[in-house]
């Protein structure tokens, strides 16, 4: 236990020498805009608690609100505001809380319109135990890489006669190599051992071949990172039995979705998880995963953690390892003391009392 | 295709069995078609023709398949159960399927088969097919049942589960329907069909019914997968409505996943299509203590085959003695009672659990230093000291 803290301890303060390096932005001096979009439900109050934080830490991050609905643009096309669009490309970094999809609204989800608008081709989750909300997973220290924009959710469906159905799975090479290339390049980013990808082509041997062999040319390039692959159903029994064996896992859009989501159970729900979104032209976007709870809106009750780690990644993102590391180590004090927690994480305080009880100790780390 | 024309010859064979004309209820009318030909989900055995004892298919597979088999066979021996074994090897390393084929023509002249996991390189080019793939879709195997119970002699994180699985074992993600339209764009198409959601509907249904169970979950991305989950649901639902005793609901996938590893005790059967019962079985299997503890059957209409339930072919422990031959016993203890050789059956498995949990005899996998031979010694002991007549004394 104490060994994995230190090796991610070490890992993360060398990665930070490292990426400062990789990214050619220096954000140590001035600030750094970050395009804010509060989101539904309990969006806008762990939104303003993530801001206070970063206040109270002292961050370099100008906070630039905007919102997304869906408008039609110019030849019917469904898009996002331009305002956002305008802010995000300039920005290049986005914080983003849950946002709601409508039934019946006639438009796709804004998540997918986010995805599409940007090309967010990569989901990365790091899962780590969270020491203080005990789950019966510990010692869990992996990072699952996504590949969110081909795959079974290509919305590709078709009825052939009446009473059956098809549905197209859609793997390219292009998308599997760009995802290959970033699940290599963040694990050597980030002094990670060694990367899995995950299939299932004894099955499915031409989509998941294909995504097997570019991870293969792809590991070519990276010799000093392990490269092993893992039939899906092996991962999920293995996961269950002993995650402590993973590291970085590298998969297409389906089985990244159960895959991540299962590792998020293991360090106890999507309350907690952290969750980013790269897309081409150095845009990243990072978010917070749960739902947005329309029952607690409003009443001070949300639990800011998942997107306050999401922004902590942000932070680690953009270089500025200091500042992050400050603000996680005093959300993990503050939930392993178990003195002010939310409901969810087994307390009943408000989330401003949580918050405040953040703040506190990250200005008493100064 | 074949799913097309298995769609398009539904009406015909429906409308002479209850002469129904075409506005019948789909749901209702396949109900009603299943209950004119058997009462239970369970399937008349083939006769015991040879003096009275059965003849049964047995594949040995790769990896620790043989081994597993030959303990099950020693074993039968041993308690004098009235079968014999027809072994049909499968080579899998081979390109051309006449081996497999060899195989289904057995369990079709049989009826039942054991086997162990036949391996599939996946590095050989698509039109070797996998050979259990084959064998499920050959012999129209469509229901895969696997019922994962926590093993009170086993240390795992979660205690007292008790779930019953039921996949899809023919279609969805698994039709080996691939092609390269473009050079460096590959398509994979997911199959589902009405007929074949009803099917696995109404068997997971009638099995809760059966045993007694108060709910079934059906597990399903109809979000993204509007048309395809979405026809699996509606089928679902359909079944659902005519068994008005046992509670319906649904979960996403990826919900599912997180909520077995945190929560398992709220499922009870659980019923999906071919991919999600895929992941859903082998995270269930993790959760009672690993492969080597769970049972799998593959039912079809005539034919039943048992195996382990995660299919693994455990290449990298074969032939060190170190494997559990848990999973295989109790398949084979599953295949007994499909065969209404329940005393046999309830010898066997009673032996296996008293291994188990009393005299705590564990192999490596579940934490122990026992080696399988030592297991089925202890198996073996334990049906001489309870069961009625054995071949040797231990």
């Amino acid at each position: 236990m104490a060994g994995n803290a230190w090796r991610s301890t070490v890992s993360r303060v060398v990665g930070a020498m490292k990426s400062q390096a990789s990214h050619p932005r220096t954000f140590s001096r001035g600030l750094q805009t970050v395009t804010l979009i509060p989101g539904d439900g309990i969006g806008p109050e762990i939104s303003t608690a993530v801001m206070k934080i970063f206040e109270a830490a002292k961050a370099p991050i100008q906070w630039e609100e905007r919102n997304v609905t869906a408008i039609k643009g110019p030849g019917g096309k469904w898009m996002i505001p331009t305002e956002a669009k305008d802010s995000m490309d300039k920005s290049k970094i986005g914080l983003k809380g849950p946002l709601k999809t409508p039934i019946a609204a006639g438009h796709p989800s804004m998540n997918l319109l986010l995805r599409k608008t940007f090309d967010l081709y990569a989901n990365v989750r790091p899962c780590v135990s969270i020491e203080g909300y005990k789950t019966p997973y510990t010692d869990v220290d992996l990072v699952t890489i996504r590949e969110n924009t081909e795959g079974e959710y290509s919305g590709i469906e078709h009825v052939i006669v009446d009473g059956v159905v098809q549905s197209i799975k859609l793997i390219t090479e292009e998308a599997s190599q760009r995802i290959a290339e970033y699940a290599f390049e963040y694990a050597r980013n980030n002094q990670r051992a060694s990367v899995t990808a995950v299939h299932k082509a004894n099955i499915m041997r031409m989509s998941d071949g294909l995504f097997l062999r570019k991870c293969r040319e792809v590991a070519e390039n990276f010799k000093d990172i392990k490269f092993t692959e893992m039939y899906l159903d092996t991962v999920c029994l293995n996961m269950v039995q002993d995650p402590t064996q993973f590291d970085v896992l590298v998969m297409p859009n389906l089985y990244g979705d159960i895959l991540s989501d299962l590792c998020a159970g293991l360090i106890g729900g999507l309350g907690v998880t952290p969750s980013g979104n790269i897309g081409a032209n150095g845009v990243a976007i990072f978010e917070s995963v749960h739902g947005t709870a329309p029952d607690i809106a409003g009443k001070d009750l949300a639990n800011p953690t998942a997107l306050l780690l999401s922004a902590v990644m942000m932070l680690r993102h953009m270089g500025l390892h200091g500042q992050a590391k400050k603000i996680e180590t005093a959300c993990f004090d503050t939930i392993r003391d178990k003195k002010v927690l939310t409901k969810d994480l087994g307390g009943n305080s408000k989330c401003s009392e949580f918050t405040g009880e953040i703040c506190r100790r990250v200005q008493d780390m100064e | 295709m074949a799913a097309s024309s298995a769609a398009l010859s539904l009406p015909k064979v429906f409308r002479p069995v209850l002469g129904l004309g075409r506005s019948g209820n789909p749901a209702k009318v396949w109900a009603a078609a299943a209950s004119c030909r058997r009462e239970k989900s369970t399937f008349v055995p083939p006769p015991a023709k040879y003096g009275g004892r059965h003849t049964v298919t047995l594949i040995p597979g790769d990896g620790i398949g043989p081994e597993l088999l030959n303990h099950v066979r020693e074993l039968f021996r041993f308690s004098c159960v009235p079968v014999d074994f027809e072994v049909v090897n499968v080579n899998s390393s081979v390109a051309t399927e006449d081996d497999i084929h060899n195989a289904i023509t057995a369990i079709r002249r049989n009826g039942v088969a054991l086997k162990g996991n036949i391996e599939t390189n996946h590095n050989m080019p698509p039109s070797h097919k996998s050979r259990n793939n084959l064998l499920r879709t050959s012999l129209d195997l469509f229901a895969n049942m696997m019922h994962c119970q926590s093993l009170p002699g086993v240390q795992t994180r979660h205690k007292n589960i008790d779930i019953i699985i039921i996949r899809e074992n023919t279609e969805g993600e698994y039709s080996s329907l691939e092609h390269e339209s473009v050079s460096g764009v590959v398509e994979s198409l997911k199959i589902i069909t009405r007929y074949n959601s009803l099917r696995i509907a109404d068997y997971a249904f009638r099995l809760a019914r059966e045993k007694g169970r108060r709910r079934v979950t059906a597990v399903h991305k109809a979000n993204i997968m509007k048309l395809a989950d979405g026809l699996f649901l509606q089928c679902c639902k359909e079944v659902a409505s005519g068994y008005p005793d046992i509670q319906f609901d649904s979960m996403i996938v990826d919900n599912t996943t997180m909520q077995l590893v945190s929560k398992p005790h709220q499922f009870d059967v659980m019923v999906m299509p071919n991919l999600y019962g895929n992941v859903v079985s082998n995270v269930c299997a993790g959760l009672v203590g690993g492969p080597g503890l769970v049972p799998g059957a593959n039912y079809g209409t005539n034919y039943a085959v048992f195996e382990t339930a995660t299919r693994n072919t455990g290449k990298s422990i074969a032939d060190k003695n170190i494997a559990n031959p848990t999973a295989m016993l109790l398949a084979s203890c599953l295949m007994l009672d499909h065969l209404r050789l329940h005393d046999y059956a309830n010898m066997i498995r009673g032996a296996v659990l008293t291994t188990m949990n009393e005299t705590r005899l564990h192999t490596a996998d579940i934490g122990g230093q026992g080696t399988t031979s030592e297991v089925v010694q202890s198996v073996m002991k334990n049906i001489q000291s309870g069961g009625p007549l054995t071949t040797e004394q231990i």
